[in-house]
């Protein structure tokens, strides 16, 4: 739980943006992000909330640990709080 | 487990190796906490203890806000759902046990229980019902933000919360003052930082005089953060450093902030086998009595108490464990009679739990045949 997961902001509608998670596409509230976010911005979701804009030059770093994650088997808890964590934004 | 994978391998060397030296400068044992069930699960899944120089003990403290909901925080859940509410919460609160039943047992019985992700699908639910929807809401502060979200935003009238959510800076000064702690400095979540800032640490810092270091989740982050925390130590300075600046600021995420104590005031309460934490609960301040379960409804926790607590719970150690006293292998029921299928304590419950995470990956695997 107290991990976030990073996506791509595809589009925003009012206070939610749909979410692109290695080709999963969720809705992501924005109510609680902490700077203004545009479509093709990163951001980090905890719980179905953006939490943060990542800077586009830290994208690659921050995404290297979950690429990873996301080849996991379903037993492994890590992957499956990040699995979670997608879970969370609405579909 | 899996194998050691490094971005970059020959960084892990050179912080393995550096941490080989500086341990070697202090001549002494050194222990350091981090407060983050995710850290624990960084370390154990890549076998990092493996890496770190005999001597250097990196325990995990109470960073399982799961495990640290305390026993009468889930009564009032399980009264509750006894009494025909429908409960939605995070799915780890399940098996949490409670004086006499966890919220299973209550399900088990015929209550109804609705495992959620997110706030906003408790929304959803209550939104789709005329019947009285009662979050129950746990996590410590990244998710009490969004808790504080949507009940700012027009929830519907059936829907109440009860707040178990709590606040992890408190903790650390209690599990630094117990006379046991040989805790000489903490590693602090990056992730939960994100909406605190790093600022947020620096008053127990200058408290304590302990150093506190913001780490990422990556094993190198992790790595990183731990080498700074023990060069802090070895030259004495008590002092903040963000080492995972890209996801936390010194001032954090001033809206979030904002929302968070505009909607919740911290109170005392005890935290689950660990002690009673000044500040250490988020509860609803009064503009926001309307959304607050506990004002709601008259919650009788006194009537699960005409039956006999399980056994074998008084054996369970979890609350040394998250001080950071003891180690989960410690422990006598430690996976024998407590395993994840049949959880004595909370520890061994939720993915973020130190016990649970123990018993699938191991806590020190011994790695030396794997390169780095």
């Amino acid at each position: 739980m107290c991990l976030g997961v990073p996506g791509k902001i595809i589009d925003i509608h009012g206070s939610m943006a749909t979410v692109d998670f290695w080709g999963v596409r969720r809705q992501v509230c924005l109510d609680i992000v902490d700077e203004p976010v545009t479509a093709g911005d990163y951001i980090l979701n905890h719980v179905g909330f953006a939490i943060r804009r990542i800077p586009p030059e830290t994208i690659s770093e921050t995404l290297a640990l979950y690429e990873q994650l996301m080849e996991e088997n379903d037993m492994d808890v890590m992957a499956a709080d990040v699995r979670g964590e997608i879970e969370a934004a609405r579909e | 487990m899996s194998e050691l994978k490094f971005r970059d391998p020959a960084m892990a060397r050179h912080l393995a190796e550096t941490l080989v030296h500086l341990m070697a400068e202090i001549g002494r044992p050194v222990a350091v906490m981090h407060v983050c069930g995710s850290h624990e699960q960084a370390i154990a899944k890549f076998g990092l203890r493996s890496l770190f120089p005999k001597g250097l003990d990196v325990i995990m403290g109470p960073g399982c806000p799961v495990c640290v909901t305390d026993v009468p925080e889930v009564d009032e859940g399980v009264v509750l759902a006894r009494q025909g509410v429908r409960i939605a919460t995070y799915g780890d609160m399940l098996k949490v046990p409670g004086t006499v039943q966890s919220l299973a047992d209550a399900q088990a019985d015929g209550a109804r229980i609705d495992v959620i992700y997110s706030p906003s699908q408790v929304v959803d639910l209550a939104r789709g019902t005329d019947e009285e929807i009662v979050f129950f809401a746990t996590g410590f502060e990244t998710t009490a933000v969004a808790t504080a979200a949507i009940v700012t935003n027009d929830p519907p009238k059936n829907l109440s919360i009860l707040s178990a959510h709590k606040y992890i800076p408190p903790v650390m000064e209690i599990v630094s003052e117990m006379p046991e702690s040989r805790v000489e400095g903490f590693l602090a979540a990056g992730h939960a930082a994100t909406i605190t800032g790093s600022a947020v640490f620096e008053p127990f810092v200058a408290r304590h005089k302990l150093p506190v270091v913001v780490a990422g989740f990556e094993p190198l982050d992790i790595l990183a953060g731990v080498v700074e925390l023990v060069k802090l130590i070895r030259d004495g300075e008590a002092k903040v450093v963000n080492t995972f600046p890209r996801c936390v600021t010194r001032e954090g995420n001033l809206p979030a902030q904002e929302l968070l104590w505009r909607v919740f005031r911290p109170i005392g309460g005890r935290w689950r086998g660990i002690a009673h934490v000044p500040n250490g609960n988020l509860r609803f301040r009064d503009e926001f009595a309307h959304v607050d379960a506990r004002r709601r409804f008259d919650i009788d926790v006194k009537s699960l108490w005409d039956y006999a607590p399980p056994h074998l719970a008084h054996q369970c150690i979890c609350g040394d464990i998250m001080a950071g006293i003891r180690n989960p292998v410690d422990c006598k029921l430690f996976n024998k009679e407590c395993v994840p299928e049949n959880p004595v304590g909370a520890c061994m419950v939720s993915n973020e739990g130190t016990c649970k995470i123990w018993h699938l990956y191991g806590g020190v695997p011994d790695l030396s045949e794997i390169a780095i």
